[in-house]
């Protein structure tokens, strides 16, 4: 239940950022200015897509993961809580990728960004914590 | 052993949530999250009120205030710029002022600044805000961003002695940080900021949104 309602407030965040990105929306709440700087480097993109697509993506396919393992007839499966962890792993591997460039190559913050770093790894720990819990009780594999 | 989980609360949380999020995005596209309200500030009669594009009888005027090293900003200025001044500042409709507010978190913000004003010495301040901009990727992580700026110089066929010396002696320093101090007055706090008519939009804008609030303050008149 936490990582779903996690998963859906990091989808929102992803398209608020993906509809600026695509010039549905005309302004970005953000103070300082960094997440203008951070969305218009040429690192915003990723094979030629928005990065905040991706983001959108991971985001919904974790939403949708999260809601499938709570089904009665999946909720003592593992490979929910298997999968939720591997998307959300390889969330934090993108997330540390594009903090460090923030960081170290544009020299701006964009907070929207931030918040999106915290939701994917709050989501990896609530994983890991199911899957540490799924394997101290009998469970379907 | 526990029997089902009733998970209907839980969806409705999650509705909750899912209106929220669509409530927020669609207050964000109407725009009504940064735009507010800006009070007069006084400027002194004999300060520099900043680089104006257009006619003085247009009925609306556009304050920037802008960072050249700001990615928002040169977005701005790349993609939206041009449309500005060919539909709504060559028209008549739109007057234009330009206000430097460069960053402190952008080490190479005050010396293209400084080449910009140097520039406008010799009547090229627009010409070399262009190249500035258009160029920004070129100068944003260079060690020695003046060398950059002293060939936008030489290319716009600027006099170079003067302009050096006008760079070396950081001739419009004062008036740069007084033009931020302006900004901060009307409570600008980051890059693009527009003032159109008495708003305050702390935002790069699409042309578009622009447009709008264009109208709006042509309505107030």
């Amino acid at each position: 239940m936490v990582i779903a309602t996690l998963s859906l407030i990091g989808f929102f965040v992803a398209l608020y950022l993906l509809l600026w990105k695509v010039g549905v929306l005309g302004s970005l709440a953000c103070g300082t200015g960094g997440c203008e700087m951070v969305q218009t480097s040429k690192y915003a993109e990723f094979f030629g897509l928005p990065v905040a697509l991706y983001g959108m993506l991971g985001y919904l396919a974790l939403l949708v993961v999260s809601l499938l393992g709570l089904q009665p007839r999946w909720v003592m499966h593992r490979w929910p809580t298997l999968g939720l962890t591997v998307l959300a792993a390889l969330g934090v591997a993108f997330t540390a990728y594009l903090t460090y460039l923030e960081a170290a190559v544009i020299h701006a913050w964009c907070q929207w960004c931030l918040v999106s770093a915290g939701i994917i790894v709050a989501i990896l720990v609530a994983a890991v914590v199911g899957l540490r819990a799924l394997g101290h009780t009998p469970s379907v594999q | 052993m526990a029997g089902p989980v009733n998970l209907k609360p839980f969806y409705v949380g999650l509705g909750v949530v899912a209106v929220a999020g669509i409530a927020a995005i669609w207050w964000a596209k109407e725009g009504g999250s940064e735009a507010r309200a800006v009070d007069p500030v006084p400027v002194s009669a004999g300060s520099f009120a900043g680089y104006v594009l257009g006619s003085d009888s247009a009925p609306v005027e556009i304050v920037e205030y802008a960072d050249f090293e700001c990615g928002g900003c040169a977005y701005f200025a790349i993609l939206t710029g041009p449309d500005v001044k060919n539909r709504l500042v060559s028209t008549g409709r739109v007057r234009w002022r330009f206000r430097d507010f460069p960053l402190p978190q952008h080490r190479n913000a005050p010396a293209a600044h400084l080449a910009a004003a140097c520039a406008g010495e010799q009547g090229r301040f627009w010409e070399m805000h262009d190249h500035i901009f258009f160029n920004q990727g070129a100068w944003v992580s260079d060690n020695r961003p003046a060398r950059r700026f002293r060939d936008y110089a030489r290319a716009l066929g600027l006099d170079l002695d003067q302009y050096e010396a006008c760079m070396d002696q950081q001739r419009y320093a004062a008036r740069i940080q007084a033009s931020k101090d302006e900004g901060v007055a009307l409570g600008v706090n980051s890059t693009p900021s527009f003032i159109i008519g008495d708003i305050l939009i702390p935002a790069a804008l699409s042309y578009d949104s622009l447009v709008k609030l264009v109208e709006r303050a042509e309505r107030a008149k």
